[in-house]
């Protein structure tokens, strides 16, 4: 199937055609990220939160940029312990057949 | 004005009449059947009851109450979406059985009584099974018949919870219970199978990516959601499912970073999110069931949108496995940007559907004072952007240059698609009109700067570790692989010791094999003498005979008896 569509796109030239295939814009749009990321931090200058929990209940919640460190840290750990989850989970793909 | 009909006639008694017709009749019925469903199911007003009495029982085939109406309109939108969707399928079982699998779903939550809940519940279960057979291979047959294995144990249980709660109660009626007794507790755990509980999840997982591009859209859209139903109607309020919710939401997402077939990831995804709703029936009354109702809506449409994307991407490409995908941007960009609105909706990002009904949850949570619960949610949360809201499109459309190239989706699934992203969107915007549906009534504001600016933060700074993980080399490449979960136990364990015991000489089995054996060899050697071709009863025997045997057995009648 691959090959029979492959066909069909002949004449596209390979890279440079699409937004992301020049390294410098997916650079570009990495730092916006990186820079929005940053805003939406500040915001906790700005916008008083408020709390979920009642008062003394979880103090942490109003803590400057809870929820982006805890969501930061929340990926950073789902990933390396699924990782090491593999080790004990993984099997080949034709383990069941 | 004419009167209403059943609000599951129409899906499950007009799609007989598929069949019948030829082409582009066909087609055309298929669509236009969940509309007329729609229509009849507007005529239906809160409070209406049809009572019957069948073999001595009062049984309720209609009860329509807000909780019934919301999922009633839910899955006639649902099975319209997958209809469009699958309109390039010109085989006609997929289409009967999906239309019926969607109409048996909308018997299901207008049924008043457990026996009527029952038998909707099991055709539910044989309805849906040709969604997965239909792709005809050999992986997919097996997967079939273990799910339908799963789900006719779930009937079972309900029958038998059933039986006992009559025994108990006196009555059928299906209405709130304490979770105390074996009725209730079997109760749950029939609606536990089905809403995938943890350790009796395994079937959704094995069996959806099993399923045809277009299967997957209709299995998503109804099997779990009717459980979540029959949950909301039956258990609401009840403190185990918080946990259990919480659980769900959390040891999914682990799965769904290191699995490589991206539908089985948004499987995965599927349980966590059920798990928000489970949780939010647990929280009870009010807010939490409103909460677990509202996301069930919006996860029909945005987890079908997702479905979609990437049932396209395996018509399209012949692909599903992350680790063979990638670039795909260039050649289905319509897809793709529905998969991102998908993809923000799950992720709950503001303006798009899942952050107007998750965070009613997790408000009340919080509001009820579940602290370790709200941390597990909030996990979750990221959790879930991280490998449904980036994972799924990523690898699918971004990530390095698979070098495929294809043509983009047919006009038919683009439509679905694009009906399904606009509702996210405007669910999104307006949640209004969804609150206004909710079976309790809604006090709450999703939009607040607090809110909006909590959610923005977390997203962004998982996303950041996504970057950065992907960046460093740090994140787990897609292997061609399969992760063993529960069901390793009845795949593997159960047929290995079984083989075990049998092969591994144990002489008392062999002698007990044996034996059995040959009291079966015995059995049809005798059969076969009497029964078979030259065998006595068998023999093909003149006429005249016959009418001899029966003279004599008349003589000897008359002979008796004078």
């Amino acid at each position: 199937m691959e090959t029979e569509t492959r066909q069909e796109h002949e004449g596209e030239m390979p890279g440079g055609k699409h937004f992301f295939d020049n390294p410098r814009n997916v650079k570009g749009l990495i730092w916006i990220f990186f820079a929005l990321c940053a805003v939406m931090l500040s915001l906790d200058f700005i916008i008083h939160r408020h709390p979920s929990f009642a008062a003394g209940e979880f103090a942490a919640e109003e803590w400057f940029g809870f929820y982006a460190i805890y969501g930061f840290v929340a990926c950073v750990l789902l990933v390396l312990l699924a990782t090491q989850l593999r080790k004990i989970l993984m099997r080949a793909e034709d383990y069941y057949d | 004005m004419i009167d209403s009909l059943h609000p599951a006639i129409f899906l499950l008694l007009g799609s007989l009449l598929l069949p019948l017709l030829p082409g582009i009749w066909r087609q055309g019925l298929f669509v236009l059947l969940p509309i007329l469903g729609f229509l009849n199911l507007l005529g239906l007003e809160a409070g209406t009851t049809w009572n019957i009495a069948f073999a001595g029982y009062q049984l309720q085939i209609l009860r329509v109450d807000k909780l019934s109406l919301l999922f009633g309109y839910l899955f006639h939108l649902a099975a319209l979406l997958a209809a469009i969707y699958s309109l390039h399928v010109k085989e006609g079982l997929p289409q009967l059985t999906g239309l019926m699998y969607a109409g048996s779903a909308v018997g299901a939550v207008f049924a008043g009584d457990l026996i009527t809940l029952f038998i909707f519940w099991e055709l539910l279960a044989v309805t849906s099974v040709f969604q997965i057979w239909a792709r005809r291979s050999s992986t997919s047959a097996a997967s079939g018949m273990r799910y339908l294995l799963v789900h006719v144990t779930s009937g079972l249980l309900l029958l038998s919870g059933a039986a006992l709660h009559y025994q108990e109660t006196g009555s059928l009626a299906f209405n709130h219970m304490e979770l105390s007794g074996w009725a209730a507790w079997l109760l749950l755990l029939a609606i536990g199978i089905k809403c995938a509980f943890p350790l009796v999840h395994t079937w959704l997982v094995d069996a959806y990516p099993e399923a045809t591009p277009t299967g997957t859209v209709f299995l998503s859209s109804f099997t779990t959601k009717t459980a979540v139903y029959a949950l909301a109607r039956g258990f609401e309020g009840t403190e185990e499912l918080i946990w259990i919710g919480g659980i769900m939401t959390m040891f999914p997402i682990f799965y769904a970073v290191i699995e490589n077939d991206l539908r089985r990831v948004l499987g995965y995804s599927m349980i966590n999110q059920i798990g928000f709703m489970v949780t939010g029936i647990g929280l009870g009354a009010g807010m939490g069931v409103n909460g677990a109702v509202a996301h069930a809506f919006n996860d029909v449409i945005f987890k079908g949108l997702l479905f979609m994307s990437m049932g396209a991407v395996l018509l399209r490409t012949g692909r599903m496995n992350g680790s063979d995908l990638g670039g795909l941007y260039r050649s289905m960009p319509w897809t793709c940007g529905f998969c991102i609105v998908g993809a923000s909706s799950i992720s709950a990002f503001p303006l798009f559907s899942g952050f107007v009904s998750k965070s009613m949850v997790m408000a009340e949570a919080a509001g009820q004072g579940y602290l370790s619960i709200w941390l597990m949610l909030l996990f979750a949360s990221a959790g879930v952007f991280h490998h449904a809201g980036i994972k799924i499109p990523f690898f699918a459309f971004f990530a390095h240059d698979s070098g495929i190239r294809c043509k983009e989706a047919p006009i038919n699934m683009l439509f679905a698609m694009g009906i399904g992203a606009t509702l996210c969107i405007l669910i999104g915007c307006f949640p209004g009109y969804l609150y206004a549906l909710l079976p309790y009534p809604v006090d709450y504001v999703p939009y607040t700067w607090s809110h909006m600016a909590q959610q923005w933060q977390i997203l962004f700074f998982s996303a950041l570790a996504f970057a950065l993980l992907k960046l460093t080399g740090l994140y787990p490449p897609e292997l061609r692989s399969v992760n063993i979960d529960v069901d390793w136990t009845y795949r593997r364990l159960l047929p290995g010791i079984t083989r075990t015991l049998v092969r591994g000489g144990s002489p008392l089995f062999a002698a007990f094999f044996a034996t059995t054996k040959k009291m079966v060899s015995l059995i049809i050697a005798t059969t076969q003498r009497y029964h078979g071709n030259q065998g006595l009863f068998g023999r093909t025997w003149l006429t005249r005979n016959g009418a001899l045997m029966v003279a004599i057995l008349l003589t000897a009648y008359l002979i008796f008896f004078y």
